[in-house]
Parts: structure tokens; sequence; C-alpha cells
């Protein structure tokens, strides 16, 4: 656990404090984004937990051992940082920066090669960029390495402040997702600075807000944040689409989904007709077994019998660890306003905007 | 010594060969007095730049302080220490060292100022100490720009090294004075030639070293 207890930063000659008497708790393995707009001191909390800024008052205790009875070297070679900048060292090659702190750690150059070639997959770059310079690779390729080195001990806490935010979108999104998958699965306790509130919504499994001078408004799991905000800082800070980005959060699979108007391939046009009737709607998907095969309009069938028209295939389909966000896009984009579920070939189901609308307002 | 040769030839390439010896001895001469000055020099700037980098307030008397010495006309300064220490090595020594010292204090602190902000908060980030820090970020990302210090330094005082011919030193500058006392172009010509020659090479073989220094600094996109 990280312990921030009462800590405090106050320039000299400056009145107010850049962070004043903040007291945060992180548990291992927790996702926490610290956000707020600038000036609330996000930087400078982040900076304190491995010293690069020294607080004037407060405690700060990680994994129960206090930070400042430690020498500061060595506090920070267990503690993964990743800065905005990136900050490689020029005149080093990739292989040489990610093996920095196993290095300054002292670990023998054969467990450094085998620990470098991993991470260079983990972060999904080539191999052949290890002999090459910084100066060498892109943005993304830069904040990858970065990423590996601060991770190349195995530290178990990595702060991150705005690690992706000096990339172009597209590459942030990808950063994003691959870094979160990344982190659920080496389970590393991570505090991440951003401005950027979607950013940590996205990737926080807790938020704290912070307010002008370090002041905590609020710190929750996103969701809670999004559906109860504490305050109007909080709730302006989150701005407008609340119920969106609550949506963005949630799966599919917490709505509640139905089978829907759909029939087998092999059913009577009595029983096509019946099933449209029920549901009110016009068209009808057609199954084969579990297999969805798409839909037809209620003028295809004319009599017919379903499985002698050849049906549409529908836009969109989800999985059911898509988003809600996704599945009203699906709603409001497609002709049978319904979000189709889809795992593996297998049909699960399909969401309509009442279904989804209902998972807001909860 | 005798003016002969084909009348209106420039060069007496028999002189030149009669005196080899003699050219050679003033080709040590002269990097000697070149290799001494730069290295004097250099050790001298080294701290300096120390004291300017760790106390801010003196970077400007320093660079105030040798920038007064290297505005002194060389021709003044060597008269001037005559009645100090002579007219000798250690004359020529004290004054071209002195005009490498705003060149290089300048370079060195350019060098470790140019190392960027976002690299040394990573080596800390990372558990550097602040001397490993040191040695091993800020050190090698400044060579490159110091080593182009020394590279003008040398290239300098090559030129400033002939002045000494007036003290009866020189190095090749002793063969252009007194080509032109004697009017004998021969002398001169080689004087001059061979000095640019040897600028020359001693710049090539600083850029070379500044390559090979930082291999880093050449795959830039």
């Amino acid at each position: 656990m990280i312990k921030l207890e009462g800590i405090s930063k106050l320039y000299p000659g400056s009145p107010d404090p850049a962070v004043g008497n903040l007291s945060l708790e992180i548990e291992m393995g927790e996702f926490v984004t610290l956000v707020g707009p600038s000036g609330c001191g996000k930087t400078t909390t982040l900076k304190m937990i491995n010293r690069i800024i020294e607080p004037t008052a407060g405690s700060i205790e990680i994994n129960g051992i206090d930070a400042m009875s430690v020498p500061v070297h060595e506090l920070r070679r267990s503690i993964g940082y990743v800065i905005q900048q990136i900050g490689l060292f020029p005149h080093r090659t990739i292989a040489q920066n990610i093996a920095t702190v196993p290095q300054l750690v002292g670990w023998d150059q054969g467990r450094i090669d085998s620990r470098i070639a991993e991470l260079i997959e983990v972060v999904g770059l080539n191999p052949e960029m290890l002999t090459r310079y910084p100066s060498e690779l892109s943005g993304g390729q830069q904040q990858r390495v970065g990423v590996a080195r601060a991770l190349a001990a195995d530290p178990p806490v990595l702060l991150m402040d705005e690690p992706f935010g000096a990339v172009d979108p597209i590459v942030r999104g990808h950063l994003q997702q691959e870094f979160l998958e990344l982190q659920r699965k080496l389970g590393k306790t991570v505090v991440f600075v951003t401005h950027d509130i979607d950013e940590a919504i996205r990737l926080g499994t807790r938020i704290a807000i912070l307010n002008t001078g370090g002041v905590l408004e609020q710190y929750d799991a996103p969701a809670v944040i999004l559906s109860e905000p504490a305050n109007q800082f909080v709730a302006d800070f989150l701005g407008g689409e609340r119920g969106l980005k609550r949506l963005g959060l949630l799966p599919v699979s917490t709505a509640e989904i139905a089978r829907g108007p759909v029939v087998d391939r092999t059913a009577s046009t009595e029983e096509a007709r019946r099933t449209m009737q029920e549901h009110g709607v016009d068209w009808l998907g057609i199954l084969d077994g579990s297999r969805l095969l798409g839909w037809i309009d209620a003028n295809d069938l004319d009599g017919a019998q379903p499985g002698a028209v050849m049906p549409r295939p529908f836009a969109v389909s989800l999985r059911s660890d898509s988003s809600l966000r996704a599945a009203l896009d699906a709603v409001v984009t497609g002709r049978a306003r319904v979000a189709v579920i889809v795992d593996d070939g297998i049909y699960r189901g399909m969401l309509d905007l009442d279904a989804i609308a209902e998972e807001i307002t909860e | 010594m005798t003016i002969h040769a084909q009348a209106g030839a420039l060069i007496d390439w028999s002189w030149i060969e009669q005196n080899a010896g003699q050219i050679w001895d003033r080709t040590i001469e002269h990097l000697t007095l070149t290799g001494i000055s730069v290295a004097l020099g250099l050790v001298i700037s080294v701290g300096l730049a120390i004291v300017a980098l760790r106390w801010r307030w003196s970077f400007s008397p320093i660079t105030w302080t040798t920038g007064f010495l290297y505005t002194i006309p060389s021709l003044a300064l060597f008269a001037f220490l005559v009645p100090l220490v002579g007219l000798n090595e250690v004359n020529a020594v004290i004054a071209l060292t002195s005009y490498t010292l705003l060149i290089l204090v300048r370079n060195i602190v350019a060098g470790i100022d140019g190392v960027p902000a976002a690299v040394l908060e990573a080596a800390d980030g990372m558990g550097y100490t602040r001397r490993a820090r040191f040695w091993r970020m800020e050190v090698p990302l400044a060579l490159p720009a110091i080593v182009a210090g020394v590279r003008i330094a040398s290239v300098t005082t090559v030129g400033l090294v002939t002045i000494t011919a007036i003290l009866g030193l020189g190095g090749y500058g002793f063969f252009i004075l007194r080509g032109l006392n004697t009017l004998f172009f021969t002398q001169m010509i080689v004087g001059v030639v061979l000095s640019v020659i040897l600028a020359t090479l001693l710049d090539f073989a600083f850029i070379l070293a500044e390559r090979t220094l930082s291999p880093w600094a050449r795959s830039s996109q």
C-alpha cells in the first residue's frame, strides 16, 4: 500500500502551498489516476512519492516502509518512473536504456540480457530496435521503451506523469489500451497523472480528483464518480456527457440482454409473423442453430418461409465485453435499432435503447 | 643560407631538402607549444567550469575575465610578460593558454547545460546518485561540445604559435619571420603552408574524435 499522510509542498516565496495537507491511500495492484486542472498539484503529488520533489511536511509510506528513511536513490530504484518527455538517454542504445535499473542494482549480464529480450516483446517492439539509439525511434516507440525501462527491475510500483501526453491521439489510444492490458497482466500498482478526464476514466480503477492546492475533491471508482459526483467542482470537471462516459465503462453484459425478435431459419411463416407482432417490429433476426445469419424485412417475407429469404447482415455486431457506449452507437446507427451481441459466432441476444438507458439512469 | 636558384622561381626545393631536419624540429616545437597550451588551458577550464556550474553567480565574472584575456593583442601580451617571466617558452605558454580559456570554459558549461532536463529527471527517477549522474549522463552527453571547444582552441592556438617567433620560438612562425626579414620567399611559404596544413589536420582529427565519441548523435533522423 502507498500511504500519503498529510503531505504538503510549500515552495519558498510562494504564499500558498502547491499541495497542502493531502492524504491518500493506494492499495497494491490498483491503478489510480490523479486528475485535475493545472495548478492542482497532481504532478507535485506524484513526484513526492519518489521524492523527485521533497515534501515539506507529511509522511509517505510504501509497503510499510517510510520513504523518508531510505536513501533517495535506493527508494527510486524500486519505483518505476515514466515521464511525458520520456527522457531516454540519447547516448545509450535502446537495450542499454532498458538495462538502466538492473545495472544500477547489480544484476549479472545474463539476467539483464534475458530481461531485455522479454521486455521488448512485452511492450510490443521489434527486437531489431535494441541496437538503435533513441533518436532513431518515433515518439510512440520511444515511450514504449520508456515503459520497458521503468518495468525493467520489476518494481511493484509505477509512477507515470502524463506518459502518453506527447504522442498523437491514435498512438495514444493504442498505448492506453496496451498499457491497461499489461498492467492487468502484471498486477503493478500504478499512480498515473493526467489532465484528461477521459483518460483518467478509461485507465483508472480509482480516480483522485484534485482541486487547486492539492485539495482532494473525490476519490472513487470511475463509475461512482460519474454517477455520484461529490460536489459541483467534480461535476463541472467531469464535463458533459457524463451518462455516455459511464456507459463507456460498463460492459454489455451488465445490461439485460434479451433474445429479441429472432427465429430459426426452419421456422414457419406463421411463427415468423407472430414473433414480429409480439415485439412490435417489422423485421426479424434469422438464426441457424446458434449462429445469427442476419435479418430480413417484413416485406421480404411476403408469405414465404423465413429460410427462403436471403438475410441481410447486421452492420455492427458486438461482444459481451464491448462497452455499452459501443452498444448505444450500434443502436442509433443501425436500421434495426438494436445492438446484436455475438461471442465467437454464438448469438447471445440483443439490446435496445430502453435496456441501455436503464443502465444510465441506474 | 644563400639566395640562389632559378630566377623567378618562388620555391627553392633544394633549400627544403637541405633543411628537412630543421623543418622537422620546428614541427615538433609547433605541436609541443600547441599541445601544452591547450592541455593546460583544458585543465584550468575544467576547474573554472566546475566552479561556474557549482556557483552560478561566478559564471559571469569568469567569462568576463577570460573574455578580457582573449581581447588582449597577442603581441602586447608577450611583451607584457617579458619583464615578469623573460623571453622564453614560459612566456609563450602563459599567453597561448590564456587565449584558450574563454572558448573552453564556454563550451564546457554550454555542453553540460545542454543536457536535456528530461534526461536528468529520468536519471534521477531511475535512482542514479548525483555523482553517478554527472559522470555517466552529463559528461558523456557534453563531450561533443567539449571536444568541439578543444578543436577550435587548438586551431586558434596553431595560428597564434607563429607569433611566438618574436620570442625566438614560433614553430613554423620562425620560417615566416625569417623569410620576411631576408625576403627569402621559400622559407616564408614553407612556414605559411605548413601552419595551414597543421591547423587543417588538427581540425579533421578532432572532428573525427568528436564523431567517434558520439556515435549516437550521428544517427539522428
